[in-house]
């Protein structure tokens, strides 16, 4: 058993026309045993930029306090918004730095710039940033999270079919992956406005086949 | 919940090393991170060094990134292609790169290719190994184009034309096949992708497109995508849902808005 299926749990961002989402399960677990049904795995960092942190739970809230805190204190030396872009490489170097004692979390990416570009961009554990134009996956469905997006996805979708794509996708995803699912959150980013649903899925553990 | 937040100096940090070295002891398996199965490439020809990288990243046997960038910027007159833990070619040819920006700001002098190998070489030296970036660096000084491959452990080539990463064998049968003194710009270039394109084609942890670096005297061109054999077919469907497929439990809309107070500050 890797660590980083302790816990489970996968976050999914994509682009669309203008506008970007982000996609994350709910279920926190203790290997095979469902522990919550409601674990927070996306935190927004500012107003039009999130972060997903799937990987092990301790991790993804040592962390998400950790960002909160160095962006916060970034936001009162500057006096304006982290942009998407500085965000990923504070959080690659807060990765990199643990080089040799890494936290167990594949961070995920997602906002508008200033200029309301798209960006979206996922990570390893020790803060190789993937920089994508189309999607990013991460987590402990990320294998089936890559087939569901590389089929379903497409250039220049308005965000209300990002939203359907993105939310198959997800679904799906984790229907086919023991660790993840009970539930999924998904956040559309547009300029003008953060949409964020909760979506209707199967509520068990995927596959009750095992023996 | 609270934990000490304070802003760290520089330098790695040991902080969970106890916690992880305690899981594995408990039979927990440490996670692979990206690294970035390779092939990198460089050629000297009469008047410049020529680079080339294939634009593939993997964890394990899952192709992460299918279009990701190998060749890193040192200097001016100084690139670097990298093989290995993707992390590691990232940071370390970044620290190098401010390194000689620093060391070029104090001596106003153009960086010259050793001390750029001289730096790396001493960095990974440091770290016995354990920083596994492979590397083909090359550049234009005042002596000239020069070549060299760095390994992780600190070890240095310095050589007409060479090869790293998984693809290195491939790309090395080009070479010894068809690489002969004296090449121009036009069959430098041609021989790294034709190189490139061998560990694409023939090493599974290489893929995708090529990506070129010509640095001569006063000039550095990089071409990125220079050739692009793997481009994916347009879909001929489309797989769109009909809007409201996905059911919806709750929603909630934040709208933002602008606010604007008074006048403008006048910048002038």
């Amino acid at each position: 058993m890797s660590i980083m299926e302790y816990n489970g749990g996968s976050v999914v961002a994509m682009v669309g026309k203008n506008c970007v989402a982000i996609a994350a399960d709910k279920r926190l677990g203790q290997q095979f045993m469902t522990v919550s049904t409601n674990f927070q795995k996306i935190f927004s960092a500012t107003e039009k930029t999130y972060i997903g942190l799937p990987g092990l739970a301790t991790d993804v809230l040592t962390l998400s306090e950790r960002f909160r805190f160095n962006i916060n204190m970034y936001k009162m030396e500057e006096e304006r918004d982290i942009e998407p872009k500085t965000l990923a490489h504070m959080i690659s170097s807060t990765l990199y730095q643990r080089r040799f004692g890494p936290y167990f979390v594949e961070p995920v990416v997602a906002g508008l710039s200033k200029d309301n570009k798209p960006f979206i961009c996922a990570m390893d554990l020790i803060g190789c940033i993937n920089f994508a134009k189309d999607f990013v996956v991460s987590g402990t469905a990320s294998q089936n999270l890559y087939g569901m997006c590389e089929s379903l996805w497409q250039p220049d979708l308005e965000p209300e079919d990002l939203f359907e794509t993105i939310s198959q996708a997800l679904l799906n995803a984790q229907d086919r992956d023991a660790l993840s699912g009970w539930g999924a959150i998904v956040h559309v980013i547009t300029p003008e406005r953060v949409v964020t649903r909760s979506l209707k899925s199967r509520q068990v553990s995927a596959n009750r086949i095992d023996y | 919940m609270t934990i000490k937040q304070v802003k760290t100096a520089g330098g790695f940090s040991f902080e969970n090393h106890t916690r992880n070295a305690a899981l594995e002891t408990k039979g927990v398996k440490p996670p692979k991170a990206t690294s970035t199965g390779t092939t990198i490439v460089g050629v000297i020809y009469d008047n410049g060094v020529c680079l080339g990288a294939d634009t593939r990243a993997t964890e394990g046997p899952i192709v992460a990134d299918k279009n990701c960038e190998k060749i890193h910027y040192l200097s001016p007159n100084l690139y670097c292609c990298g093989a290995g833990t993707a992390a590691d070619t990232e940071f370390t040819t970044n620290m190098i790169s401010s390194q000689l920006e620093l060391h070029r700001l104090s001596t106003g002098r153009k960086t010259r290719v050793v001390t750029a190998m001289t730096l790396l070489k001493q960095m990974l030296f440091r770290y016995q190994g354990h920083i596994g970036a492979a590397l083909v660096l090359g550049g234009f000084d005042i002596n000239g184009p020069q070549l060299y491959t760095i390994y992780p452990h600190g070890s240095t080539d310095k050589l007409p034309y060479v090869t790293m990463g998984s693809g290195s064998l491939a790309a090395m049968s080009v070479f010894e096949s068809k690489w002969k003194p004296g090449l121009n710009r036009e069959e430098a270039i041609e021989l790294v992708s034709e190189a490139i394109r061998a560990g694409i084609f023939n090493d599974l942890g290489s893929g995708s497109n090529v990506d070129v670096c010509v640095i001569e005297e006063n000039s550095t061109d990089y071409l990125r995508n220079h050739d692009k054999p793997n481009e994916r077919a347009l879909k001929e469907q489309s797989y769109k849902f009909p809007r409201g497929t996905t059911a919806v439990l709750k929603e909630s809309i934040r709208n933002f808005v602008d606010v604007s107070e008074g006048d403008a500050m006048d910048m002038s």
